[in-house]
């Protein structure tokens, strides 16, 4: 069961976009914004709320990259494998914070929910390539060495 | 502010300017995402700081002759992201660029240059010489600034510096001295084509959503710029996004629509945040919502934020993103212009598209159409990436050759690598070799190579690009992001990259090259949507290119980029080896031999190429060889 705040979230989200069919997106997007992933339980709300059907619902959640059903890390990190960060050896960077975290093609999330580690095709910065976003800031010029640097400062302010 | 009619909007234009007047020193601290990434808003803040109080400066007003006044604003994208972040103090007619600004040299910015006037030399922009004005260095110097006109010189969020620049002039002539008919002949004659790759006469698209006969219409701007490797959408959104909402506002007008919709790629957080200040900048002055300017127009704004799908940046999948479903395209006709969001009537152009339009129509058809070539008049952004000496955002007329790009503006390949090919267009796109430098770049002109401008996506590639790879890499991508809706696309693309993955791991056949062929001319000629049109693109470009490429995978097993991780040879030197037996114990595959004591030796045909051996050696006695 998820806490009554959820739900108040999601009424609170249906408010502002409006009990419509075409706020689905919208909303989902400010609730994942707000709690960092979509629990299925709060979809199913959404969804009767605005007047669509569940599994419409869980069609558009599932069709769109970014909606996770799966709860994410403290920190969202992004690595970026767009064209300009891939010719400039991204993946490297990459495969430097899959080791470091133990996370790989089907693990995203380190068990202390501290990282969840994603790759994107571009993050709109590749001048700066290889690029990563963490929680939404873009650290430019990345080497194997500067993120597994990154990730162990982050990991240092935990604990 | 309000600005509820001609009158007030001519008064803006004379507070702005008195506005303006009163600075006598403007520190344009650069706000893209590239110099925000490389910590400009760290400058930004240093500067206000100690600005703030400073005796003989004030942020404000001057309560006496002798202090300066100061004002420290953001700005877009000034271009150069390689040597970011990047801050100009314009003083007056004199503007002065400064390079890899840290929060700590502002304070000497400040006592020498702000207080002084004095340039501070080793804040300049080196190559070669050593550049004091932007206008300057060659990078800027050899661009045509129109869409990106504003980036770099004004405060993205102010209405108030918008309108100093001559924004909202635009509007007023379209709305008092112009018929809709007219605002639509202007943009025909001036031949501006859409800048999100395909190329379609703008005014042909508006006259279209102009005589249909349902009274609802809808304008709808392109912002899902998904194209790895483009950024020109987003520079333009985040540095100067009342322009682009002045072009929407003219299409609405010229089309007779009242709602007009953004739709923006879900990774440009900052882009997003721009463009939603500037909308409630403008309803607060009245300037969006009804009886524009008292007149009878009446347009409102929203923006949809995109949520992952690359599929959105075609039209019937992005307008059915907007309606809140899954964004799938659909079989046309009935095309967008006739049946778009919603069902209404739909004029869909890109970001740069209508960024574009203000200066069409206050400059003029004939103004738009002396810059660029007979068939694609007027600029095009592209950004430029890659293994170049100067990556960046730049803006050049049509027909501007890959030479001039590469080497006048780019400053050549970085670090003395040699040309290879530049790719261009995204996924959807190809690639131009040395052969090609000299072709004017223009919607037409790159056809004839497999490639297409696309959006403006332009990487460089050196000789440690692998081509096998990258067309590899562009499949990978089309493959993820096909819908899944039509068969060509979703089987073809997965089809395609498993042979390309076969080609890469060294298990290539020759047969494999022709059966790429047939796929690419299967998924090109029966997909359903552009995506899938296009996903064979960088695959039949590299096959003609760089054939050979291909062949060596598959024949010698050979990377020449040393790119393949699968066509790498793991050799032990025997003259370093000590016999330790760490690496065979390491071995996943069983495929290294040697006695105790003795040097060991791998098996090249048992070997996977993993790397284990290398990373367990404590001699470093194994070495690569390709």
């Amino acid at each position: 069961m998820l806490e009554q705040s959820c739900y108040d979230l999601a009424d609170r989200c249906i408010a502002k976009h409006g009990a419509k069919p075409s706020s689905l997106i919208p909303v989902m997007e400010d609730i994942q914004d707000e709690l960092r992933y979509l629990p299925g339980e709060l979809l199913s709300y959404v969804a009767e709320k605005i007047g669509v059907s569940e599994a419409e619902a869980y069609g558009v959640a599932t069709f769109y990259e970014n909606f996770s059903f799966e709860p994410k890390g403290k920190f969202e990190i992004k690595c970026c494998d767009g064209t300009a960060c891939h010719v400039k050896k991204g993946i490297a960077v990459i495969e430097a914070l899959q080791k470091e975290l133990g996370l790989g093609k089907d693990k995203h999330t380190t068990d202390d929910m501290l990282f969840t580690l994603e790759t994107v095709s571009c993050l709109g910065a590749c001048g700066l390539a290889p690029t990563m976003m963490v929680n939404g800031k873009v650290h430019p010029r990345m080497t194997p060495d500067s993120a597994v640097a990154l990730v162990r400062e982050l990991r240092g302010e935990e604990s | 502010m309000t600005i509820a009619s001609r009158e007030d909007l001519q008064r803006a234009r004379l507070d702005a300017d008195r506005e303006m007047k009163k600075q006598d020193v403007r520190v344009l601290v650069c706000a893209g995402t590239g110099c925000v990434a490389s910590g400009s808003e760290a400058v930004y803040e240093e500067f206000r700081n100690q600005l703030e109080g400073r005796e003989g400066i004030s942020l404000s007003f001057a309560p006496h002759e002798h202090t300066k006044v100061a004002a420290v604003c953001h700005t877009g994208c000034q271009g150069i992201c390689e040597i970011g972040p990047l801050v100009r103090i314009q003083s007056g007619d004199q503007v002065i660029q400064y390079v890899k600004v840290q929060p700590s040299d502002v304070s000497a910015i400040i006592m020498r240059t702000i207080l002084h006037g004095e340039v501070i030399d080793h804040l300049l922009y080196h190559q070669q010489a050593q550049y004091v004005s932007p206008d300057d260095i060659p990078f800027i110097a050899k661009q045509t600034r129109v869409v990106l006109s504003n980036c770099g010189k004004y405060e993205p969020d102010s209405l108030s510096e918008y309108i100093y620049s001559g924004g909202f002039s635009a509007l007023e002539k379209a709305l008092f001295d112009m018929t809709p008919q007219q605002v639509i002949e202007e943009v025909s004659n001036s031949g501006l084509r859409g800048r999100g790759g395909a190329g379609f006469p703008t005014g042909r698209k508006w006259s279209q959503v102009a005589r249909q006969k349902d009274p609802v219409r809808y304008v709808v701007c392109n912002g899902d710029e998904g194209d790895p490797g483009a950024f020109m959408d987003g520079s333009v959104m985040e540095g100067d996004p009342y322009k682009m909402i002045e072009g929407m506002m003219i299409a609405a007008y010229a089309v007779g629509a009242q709602e007009g919709y953004i739709y923006v790629r879900a990774e440009y957080p900052l882009s997003v945040a721009r463009l939603r200040e500037a909308i409630r900048n403008l309803e607060e002055a009245g300037l969006l919502g009804s009886n524009i300017l008292g007149s009878s127009y009446s347009f409102r704004l929203h923006i949809n934020r995109g949520a992952g799908a690359f599929v959105c940046g075609e039209g019937s999948a992005l307008t059915a993103s907007i309606e809140g479903k899954r964004g799938m395209p659909r079989v046309k006709p009935p095309r967008t212009v006739e049946h778009g969001l919603w069902a209404r009537p739909t004029v869909l152009n890109n970001v740069e598209t209508y960024a574009n339009v203000p200066r069409i129509i206050t400059d003029g058809a004939g103004w738009f159409r002396s810059i660029g070539s007979e068939n694609s008049p007027g600029t095009k952004t592209f950004s430029l990436t890659g293994a170049i000496q100067n990556t960046g955002l730049i803006e050049v007329p049509m027909g501007t050759t890959m030479r001039q790009i590469i080497y006048d503006i780019g400053g050549g390949i970085k670090d003395g690598g040699t040309f290879k090919a530049v790719q261009i267009g995204g996924p959807s796109g190809g690639c131009l070799t040395e052969k090609e430098l000299d072709v004017g770049l223009d919607f037409e002109s790159v056809k004839k190579y497999d490639a297409i401008i696309g959006s403006g996506g332009m990487v460089v590639l050196n000789q440690s690009s692998c081509m096998v790879e990258v067309a590899r890499f562009f499949m990978g991508f089309t493959q993820r992001e096909s819908c899944g809706k039509c068969t060509p696309c979703r089987e073809g693309t997965k089809r395609m990259l498993e042979i390309l993955q076969k080609i890469v791991d060294g298990r290539g056949e020759m047969s494999d090259l022709d059966e790429l062929e047939d796929l690419a001319q299967m998924v090109r000629s029966m997909s359903l949507c552009g995506l899938g049109k296009s996903a064979p693109l960088p695959v039949i470009s590299t096959l003609h290119q760089f054939r050979d490429e291909y062949v060596e995978h598959i024949v010698d097993k050979r990377c020449r980029a040393h790119v393949c991780a699968k066509l790498r040879r793991f050799i032990i030197d025997p003259d370093k080896c000590v016999g330790c037996g760490k690496c065979a114990r390491n071995c996943p595959a069983g495929a290294i031999i040697g006695a105790k004591k003795m040097p060991h030796k791998i098996v090249t045909d048992a070997c996977i190429r993993c790397g284990s051996c290398q990373e367990n050696c404590a001699f470093d006695a194994i070495y690569i060889e390709y």
